[in-house]
């Protein structure tokens, strides 16, 4: 006869509410691990999908992902020509906050160096990539952008044409991709009337210098486009970004790159690891920190409940002595009433979990391994719970069923 | 002279004090006692006079401070403790009490199938011998209700049954019918005594009824912890 399964049916109510209150902060557990798990995917999830070999980034800086990094586009000419180097491309990423439909929309801007790079690579999950060297963009679905839909975004208004899924930047906005051209024109917009005191000013400063009288014809150059000046036309990227050929040793091309004065150059172990360490390693010491003190309160908490459960039955329990019962057979009732509030704790956990969580609004990624090492944990912090409830029972002296 | 092998209990100079200093009472005194098998014997005496601390030592449910005493043939006190007091109360002793204290999450047949599981009879056994025992009180139509569901009466009888399980050699009940009507009160102290003369048990019932005392073989009268024998027949 199982009397704590006997038990458990007699006060079903109180154990499934108890049962229900315990899953909710052992999901909370479970929730911190996932977001932390969420994290670092995010983190790393662009720099896996570009699956690049070497970033090439601005002398001295950690790259695009930790600050701000900026190279001449003409690296990624120079860098072609390095021996054993396949593929080089700008790489562009900027984040941009806009109001769209009246409400925010955060989006991190990615150039595509078309047309070598059509975005192929991207998991597109509806439309398609970009087919055309200006004004279409791909968009991750987490936007909640749809195909179709059009975004004015500097002078141009840009279409939706594809929608890719879990592509989101390491700091969790919804990526959007265009050509590198237009991702730069974001970038770089300003407003008719900047432009206009920016040329004024170019042709005054113009006119204070010798040059500009000799030669009063290059007013008409001045008063122009910016990019139609050659002396400021080298457009600026964040990173170039290098394939290297099958069968060459990234680190090698990697120390040829490196030589250069003006450019810094990482692996991509190198850069994810950056990555990891700079920004994701406080996160990952707040959740984890956050996480210890919910499994601390979820121990008191069932402490405090088995204990409770216990004081209720020690009429019961000192009669069962009374009659003569073993202590196993006390321990038992409460050992497997912790246990079970624990499991069952943990399987309600998970449901609700699977259920709730890709309802936030930022990736919660859990791990078989974590569940795992989180049920020993649950399993433990039973027996510890229950140990209070065990000391009380098998103190409790036969003669109390008199009193 | 009562032959000695037929005696269930022995038990000489037993002493039992609670508390100390001025508010140290002497609830039982230097008492000696004993009862044979198939014997039924009444405890009668004022309230507060010993009768229960008496028969919760006899129980093994508290120690005395000095005393001997030996139940059917086994030392079981003589200063010390001589035996593990647990196991032979499960193994040679029945309780019934003025509450019939049943577990209240089992059924009235799981209360009495525990008292046998918890002194190792198999599960089948168990639940063969508790159905006679209900038939035999009366309470077969009431087996799978709980505790809460039965009237006090059927409690009582369950606790009984329970008590009667593991065939003990000596049963104590303290005031087992005062929550009972005085014929329900009868008829459980006509079953002690059918068990105590068929099943060649001892019985120690505490009771305050004198109408029932008719059914006892003796009556022991107890006053400020000190027992008087009085014969009945
Ligand atoms: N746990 C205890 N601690 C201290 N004193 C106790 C305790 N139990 C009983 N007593 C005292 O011991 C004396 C005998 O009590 P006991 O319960 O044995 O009497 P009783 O004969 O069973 O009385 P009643 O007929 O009222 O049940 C009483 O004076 C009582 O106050
Ligand atoms: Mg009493």
């Amino acid at each position: 006869m199982n009397l704590a399964i006997k038990d458990i049916r007699h006060n079903l109510g109180r154990f499934v509410l108890t049962t229900f209150g315990i899953s909710l902060l052992l999901m909370l557990v479970i929730g911190m691990g996932g977001i932390y798990r969420g994290l670092v995917e995010e983190a790393t999830l662009l720099l896996d999908r570009i699956g690049a070999d070497l970033w090439v980034v601005q002398k001295d800086t950690r790259g695009p992902f930790a600050e701000i990094s900026r190279i001449p586009r003409s690296v990624e000419d120079r860098v072609l020509a390095v021996p054993g180097v396949e593929s080089a491309s700008s790489f562009i990423s900027h984040t941009i906050q806009r109001e769209y439909r009246g409400r925010p929309l955060r989006l991190t801007i990615q150039g595509l160096s078309w047309p070598a790079d059509r975005g192929q690579w991207l998991p597109i999950f509806s439309g398609r990539t970009i087919g055309q060297a200006h004004y279409e963009m791909v968009a991750d679905k987490s936007s909640d952008l749809n195909v179709g839909d059009r975004i004015p975004l500097g002078k141009n208004i840009y279409t939706v044409v594809g929608l890719t899924y879990k592509m989101s930047s390491t700091s969790g906005d919804s990526m959007a991709f265009l050509t590198l051209t237009d991702a730069q024109d974001v970038q770089f917009d300003l407003s008719n009337e900047a432009i206009r005191n920016e040329r004024e000013a170019r042709v005054n400063r113009l006119q204070s210098l010798d040059l500009g009288n000799v030669q009063p014809q290059l007013s008409d150059i001045v008063g122009g486009k910016s990019s139609g000046i050659p002396a400021l036309g080298t457009s600026m990227v964040s990173a170039v970004i290098v394939h290297v050929k099958p069968g060459c040793n990234p680190s090698s091309v990697a120390a040829k790159i490196a030589s250069w004065p003006d450019v810094s150059v990482y692996t991509h172990a190198g850069q994810s690891e950056l990555l990891l360490r700079g920004m994701v390693d406080k996160a990952r010491r707040q959740l984890g920190l956050f996480r210890v003190l919910l499994i601390m309160v979820s121990a008191v908490i069932m402490a405090l409940i088995l204990y409770t459960l216990t004081l209720d039955k020690l009429h019961d329990i000192a009669m069962l002595k009374l009659m003569g019962a073993r202590n196993s057979v006390i321990l038992a009732l409460i050992m497997q009433q912790a246990l079970l509030l624990g499991i069952l704790g943990f399987f309600i956990a998970n449901l609700i979990g699977n259920w709730l969580f890709p309802l936030f609004p930022r990736r919660v990624v859990i791990v078989q391994g974590d569940l795992m090492q989180l049920a020993v944990i649950v399993i433990a912090i039973s027996i510890l719970a229950s140990l209070l409830g065990i000391v009380k029972a098998l103190r409790v002296d036969p003669s109390e069923v008199l009193s | 002279m009562k032959d000695m092998s037929q005696m269930i209990v022995e038990a000489s100079g037993v002493t039992k004090v609670y508390g100390s200093g001025n508010t140290e009472v002497v609830a039982v005194s230097d008492v000696s006692l004993n009862v044979a098998r198939g014997e039924i014997v009444a405890l009668l005496g004022p309230s507060g006079a010993g009768k229960s601390t008496l028969l919760t030592i006899l129980g093994l449910i508290r120690p005395p401070d000095a005393g001997r005493i030996v139940i059917g043939q086994t030392l079981v006190f003589d200063g010390h403790l001589r035996v593990n007091a647990r196991t032979f109360r499960r193994e040679h002793l029945g309780f019934v009490f003025q509450k019939a204290n049943l577990i209240p999450f089992l059924t009235a047949a799981e209360n009495v199938q525990l008292a046998m599981e918890i002194n190792d009879a198999s599960p089948r056994e168990a639940r063969l011998r508790t159905l006679e025992l209900l038939e035999y009180l009366g309470i077969m139509d009431r087996a799978d209700h709980l505790p809460a569901k039965l009237s006090g009466g059927q409690q009582q009888r369950v606790a009984v049954a329970r008590a009667l399980a593991n065939r003990p050699s000596l049963i104590l009940a303290d005031e087992p019918t005062a929550a009972l009507d005085s014929v329900r009160g009868r008829q459980v102290m006509e079953l002690f005594r059918n068990v105590a003369h068929e099943q060649n048990t001892g019985v120690i019932v505490v009771t305050h009824d004198h109408r029932a005392l008719d059914v006892f073989d003796h009556a022991m009268e107890m006053e400020d912890g000190k027992l008087r024998i009085s014969q009945l027949k």
